[in-house]
């Protein structure tokens, strides 16, 4: 690495469902400017951009080249990045990638996704093996479906304990502006919500959102100029596994399990329950707020949900997790995992306003994609 | 053993698409239809004019105001398409050039008509056709293209 880096700007849009009053160029360019705002830098000081979404979510296959006037890349190097569900997190990954080079200082990373203009469904299915898995195991459901179903099978897991983490997530949403739902439910609505792939019912999985998002990363001596608290990216980790969904343990997600164990062992953290102070978890369903937080080591295999019922990944709990409402508030795809790196970067900065978790020394970002991907980006408030 | 066969897979992916134009490109489109007028967006810090136009500056993220055009300008680059394809609009000579609108600092992409390809020369001076106004459905095509126009006056 050629030099510490740090987060020191990010903008996002007002996530809503639909945003016919601006075409994607536009949505693009409002998380664009807010985070230059929230950086108080202008366009020409920034040396690199790059872009991300899904592929065929808005039939526009140059997003790189179709967005220059909403990214304001114009002569500048600029890089489309997409990896599915986890394409948020490969930005920020790419980003940092970019500045601890040294070859660039300032890089600005955008994510977005008009989910109103496609079929979500229908794009997704050509994510999978033409031959032998589309046919079953089509779209973002059936393989989160199975997960939680050989979960709970494997662990004596409620489907009233996966509502609590809805309950959770949504009342967390009320307090954030720019969350797709800020309503809060109960576990009884969710578990009155129809249900669409057993054990998964609609409150139990995220929405479909219009939104963006941008995060300004700035090398050391740069961040330490321009920002009064930067968000110094302490390390990041990166687990694949295969592509085909017959192919995966279910009752494991040996993805974070990997990708933790690099984190922690590349810090030193021993105790991730007592020494992470927030977590902004890619959780597209609510039975991933408890398998995944197991495979990060918060308690061992099958005891999430005593933390989720004692409140401890709550507001004001020991380990809050998600505080902006997470994914099952927001989910404009190609942003969402962006959204989470750019909200770890808040807490850590003391900006996050009503939905601060007090005195943030680590925050953990995760992504999420394709067949049970993992990605994490470790943010903290002093260089590593 | 028996002869090997090769299985060979056909697929089609059919997407229903929508793309929101925008309240920017809205107003453009739906002053075209309705009034046969083509507005353009200048930048309050930069001064660029655009067609089509942009809510914000792309260069300086500026707020940009509106600014109506006159239905002409002049010939920037052209090519005559000799080869159909079925997504072509149905014209011949079918002839694509970029127009710059007076008072315009980007190019218009569209058609040009009326026209002999021989006479074609950048700086040709032309004036926009519109469809007629039942025809017209919000569309960048409810100009039906570009003709040379005759100059008067001087
Ligand atoms: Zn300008």
């Amino acid at each position: 690495m050629a030099q510490r880096v740090a987060i020191i700007g990010f903008g996002q849009t007002r996530h809503r469902s639909r945003r016919d009053d601006v075409n994607g160029v536009e949505l693009i360019q409002e998380a664009v400017r807010a985070a230059l705002e929230d950086a108080d830098l202008t366009l020409d000081q920034i040396d690199a951009m790059i872009i991300g979404n899904m592929d065929h979510f808005e039939g526009v296959n140059y997003v790189d080249t179709w967005s220059v006037d909403g990214t304001g890349a114009y002569m500048k190097p600029l890089l489309k990045l997409t990896t599915g569900g986890t394409t948020g997190t490969t930005l920020g990954i790419a980003g940092y990638h970019f500045v601890a080079s040294g070859l660039f200082d300032t890089v600005l990373v955008v994510g977005w996704e008009k989910n109103s203009e496609s079929d979500t469904t229908g794009a997704i299915i050509t994510c999978s093996d033409p031959i032998f898995d589309r046919f079953s195991f089509s779209g973002a459901l059936p393989g989160l479906a199975v997960e939680a179903s050989a979960y709970m099978k494997a662990y004596g897991i409620t489907q009233e304990d996966a509502a609590r983490v809805t309950v959770r997530d949504r009342r967390h949403g009320a307090n954030n502006p720019y969350a797709h739902l800020r309503t809060p439910v109960t576990v009884e609505e969710v578990m009155n919500s129809p249900m669409l792939s057993w054990p998964v019912k609609l409150l139990d999985i995220c929405p479909r959102t219009d939104g963006a998002a941008a995060v300004i990363f700035a090398g050391e001596r740069k961040a330490r100029r321009l920002a009064p608290q930067p968000a110094w990216v302490i390390a990041t980790s990166v687990r694949h596994d295969y592509a085909y969904f017959h192919d995966i343990d279910y009752t494991r997600m040996h993805t974070i399990e990997g990708a933790a164990k690099e984190l922690y062992q590349y810090v030193g953290i021993k105790e991730p329950l007592k020494e992470l102070d927030v977590i902004e978890l890619y959780q597209p369903y609510s039975f991933a707020g408890l398998k995944w937080i197991e495979a990060l080591g918060l308690c061992p295999p099958g005891e999430s949900p005593r933390l989720l019922w004692d409140g401890v990944t709550d507001m004001g709990g020991e380990l809050p997790i998600n505080p902006s409402g997470g994914v099952i508030c927001t989910n404009c795809i190609g942003a969402t995992g962006l959204l989470r790196i750019g909200e770890a970067a808040l807490q850590v900065m003391g900006r996050a306003e009503g939905r601060q978790v007090p005195n943030v020394n680590l925050a953990l970002a995760t992504g999420f994609g394709g067949a049970f991907w993992s990605d994490m980006m470790l943010l903290g408030r002093r260089p590593w | 053993m028996p002869e090997e066969e090769a299985v060979i897979y056909r697929g089609r992916i059919r997407m229903p698409y929508t793309w929101a134009v925008g309240e920017t490109g809205s107003f453009f489109l739906t002053q075209l239809r309705d009034h046969a007028r083509i507005w353009g967006t200048r930048c309050p810090q930069c001064r660029r004019t655009m067609v089509p136009p942009r809510r914000n500056c792309p260069r300086c993220l500026a707020k940009t105001h509106w600014l109506q055009l006159e239905p002409r300008g002049s010939l920037v680059t052209y090519t005559v398409v000799h080869y159909r394809h079925r997504i072509h609009p149905p014209q011949e000579p079918l002839i694509y050039g970029v127009i710059k609108l007076e008072g315009a600092d980007t190019g218009l992409t569209h058609l040009l008509g009326e026209v002999d390809p021989a006479d074609l020369r950048p700086g040709l001076l032309l004036e926009a056709v519109f469809k007629e106004p039942e025809q017209r459905r919000g569309h960048i095509l409810d100009i039906l293209y570009f003709r040379p126009r005759e100059v008067t006056g001087s």
